[in-house]
């Protein structure tokens, strides 16, 4: 009958009841989103690059470094020559190396170019290593291997011809379009910035640059992708690259080293400390933007206890009526909570199928725009948490109605004051 | 008629009430009322019915004196207990808007019997009945309340006041919103219930026409006096 008296009253108030239900759903799934925002931003970040000990860029700062390394965000100061990359792989304690060459796309999608070591040795999220969904890592100079986003979206398959653009901007005025690449692999979905790259080897980005100078293509001098492939096709630099090391214990003394390196300014970089301090930097606005949407929530809550009040003068006669039939004050002031409850837990229930939805519409754009790949398991055990608060924090401030129902209740007697 | 003639219905010795803010009081020197016996309580707004109705349903304490029904000391009893009281020996029909308007006819008359506990089933069977020969017709039971006619919605308040069988039925002015016909035939039907359920009827009204259907009654204004046989 409680039940049924909770469930009823607020059908009958549905007027006002639907507009605190709408305040409740938008600002709960504003906290439950940014919140998952939040952790699935810090794991996407923490799981792009692992297994790597260092990663070696141009003299600049860590972030920087980090940024245009792993995340494909922003560029090089300065590249590595190829030589100096050449003498320090050689060091004992390197297991691996995979060099890196920035500096082109393909419709807004960073090239990337490297070896195959980075096949075998690149390590994502908890040690996993790149699997290629379709095809084999590139053999010949123009051959390409494509991120799993990149394919998708670009609807590209094996075999396909694809032009790369000079530079970094989705549209590119300066293309490469004399010399086209073959897709012969695509990449397995990684959730990382893998997947919105197109690699290609050292050669390619070697021989594709081979009739340039100076960021532009020399009138007059043009070769034909054949012609490239009789011309010494070693890279003269590298933007960087990320090293393995036999044993961790060595780290420090090779980023040592390798700062101190005579022949260039270099930096190294432990990814993991990197990622850290970016991460400390990030969780400044994402902590704000969880404030301010706790803050938010309350405004919701708040609201919801201000229509309750207002609605306590019409429900006198209810009130009174309870109280005749035998009702303790006791039985209105959990009548009023388990309103409370009910608008709360329903609200938390659109809100978490709003929040899936949204996610669900705008995973894509996200992983496209930001580089953020953001899972739908919005159910975890945060979440669970923040739900309890929520309905705690309801139920605490329903007590403000349910007390004066309870006093209004011991003072009014059976009159019922209209 | 009357299962337990023994135990006064209510029984009350030198009742008083006043407010803290002080000012007005009200006196009862004694009342006595067995099972069956209908008393009429007459008087004008502001001489104390409310208040002596708050008083008789133990919604409040009285300040001294000695008020028992169906034999429970309703003045030494805590608040829930009598809450609890009122629930299984106390039925109160209101003046009008006696019913919840979202709950239908039914429910609305099984709100006594949950509160005193009662078991569901039979409640609900004794509700059916009641409400039947209340002259409310099966069709009306699942409707929302305010539905009602006001003269089938005392009708309603009364079915749901005699539900949980109580000792005691308390109604404050329930004609008041009624035109005369509906009134004699309101009465005609609350007295021969309450008969049939053994309960005694205290009945407040200004309308003095309706003492030919009490056996005693009570003025107001005159409390030193006492009660009167009509």
């Amino acid at each position: 009958m409680l039940m049924k008296l909770a469930r009823l009253s607020l059908w009958n108030r549905r007027g006002t009841v639907l507009m605190t239900w709408l305040s409740l759903t938008i600002s709960i799934a504003l906290l439950l989103g940014i919140d998952h925002l939040r952790t699935e931003a810090k794991s996407s970040f923490t799981s792009t690059v692992s297994g790597t000990d260092l990663i070696v860029g141009a003299r600049s700062g860590q972030l920087n470094l980090l940024l245009y390394s792993v995340f494909r965000i922003g560029n090089a100061t300065a590249n590595i020559s190829w030589p100096s990359y050449q003498r320090i792989i050689k060091h004992p304690q390197i297991d691996w190396a995979i060099p890196i060459s920035l500096g082109d796309s393909h419709r807004g999608y960073r090239v990337m170019g490297t070896n195959t070591d980075y096949f075998s040795h690149y390590r994502y999220a908890n040690s996993q290593p790149l699997v290629l969904a379709q095809g084999k890592p590139f053999e010949q100079v123009f051959d390409t291997v494509l991120g799993a986003e990149v394919a998708q979206k670009l609807g590209y398959k094996l075999g396909e011809q694809i032009e790369l653009s000079h530079g970094v901007g989705a549209v590119s005025f300066s293309q490469h379009k004399d010399k086209p690449f073959t897709v012969v692999g695509i990449l397995a979905r990684t959730g990382t910035p893998v997947d919105q790259t197109v690699h290609v080897s050292l050669e390619a980005i070697e021989a594709i640059h081979l009739d340039w100078q100076q960021g532009a293509p020399m009138p007059g001098r043009q070769l034909s992708s054949e012609q490239t492939l009789a011309h010494d096709l070693t890279p003269k630099s590298i933007t960087a690259f990320m090293v393995g090391l036999k044993s961790r214990m060595a780290t420090f003394t090779l980023q040592r080293q390798i700062n101190e390196f005579k022949n260039e300014p270099l930096t190294a970089i432990l990814p993991g400390v990197a990622l850290a301090e970016l991460w400390q930097m990030l969780g400044m606005v994402e902590n704000l933007l969880l404030l301010i949407s706790l803050l938010v929530l309350l405004a919701a809550l708040v609201g919801m206890i201000t229509t309750l009040l207002a609605s306590m003068k019409e429900r006198q006669r209810e009130m009174a009526i309870l109280r005749a039939a035998g009702a303790h004050p006791w039985y209105l002031f959990v009548l009023i909570q388990l309103e409370v409850l009910l608008v709360t837990l329903l609200s938390m229930l659109s809100a978490a199928a709003l929040l899936f939805i949204s996610l669900y519409l705008l995973q894509d754009k996200l992983a496209a725009d930001f580089g953020l790949f953001i899972s739908l398991q919005i159910v975890q055990l945060t979440s669970l948490y923040w739900a309890g608060a929520i309905l705690l924090l309801s139920a605490v401030l329903a007590t403000i109605p349910g007390v004066l129902a309870y006093r209004k209740a011991l003072a009014d007697g059976l009159t019922i004051r209209l | 008629m009357t299962d337990k003639p023994k135990i006064p219905a209510i029984d009350l010795k030198q009742l008083q009430f006043y407010y803290q803010s002080g000012g007005w009081q009200l006196n009862l020197p004694g009342l006595t009322l067995h099972c069956g016996q209908h008393l009429f309580v007459r008087g004008v707004s502001g001489s104390g019915k409310t208040t002596l109705l708050n008083l008789l349903c133990g919604i409040t304490r009285p300040v001294s004196g000695e008020l028992y029904v169906n034999g429970q000391p309703l003045h030494q009893l805590s608040s829930s207990a009598r809450d609890s009281l009122r629930a299984k020996h106390i039925g109160v029909v209101f003046q009008q808007l006696n019913l919840i308007p979202y709950l239908s006819v039914l429910d609305n008359t099984l709100l006594s019997s949950h509160f005193a506990g009662q078991n569901k089933t039979d409640s609900v069977n004794r509700a059916k009945t009641l409400l039947q020969r209340l002259g409310l017709q099966q069709d009306l039971w699942h409707k929302p309340a305010t539905n009602l006619s006001v003269g089938q919605q005392q009708r309603v308040a009364i079915a749901r006041a005699l539900l949980p069988k109580p000792t005691l039925l308390i109604a404050d002015e329930p004609t008041s919103a009624l035109d005369s016909d509906n009134r004699d035939a309101f009465m005609r039907v609350m007295l021969a219930e309450a008969d049939a359920n053994g309960c005694t009827v205290i009945f407040v009204s200004h309308d003095q026409s309706l003492t030919q259907y009490f056996h005693y009654q009570l003025d107001m204004q005159q409390l030193a006096t006492g009660v009167q046989p009509c």
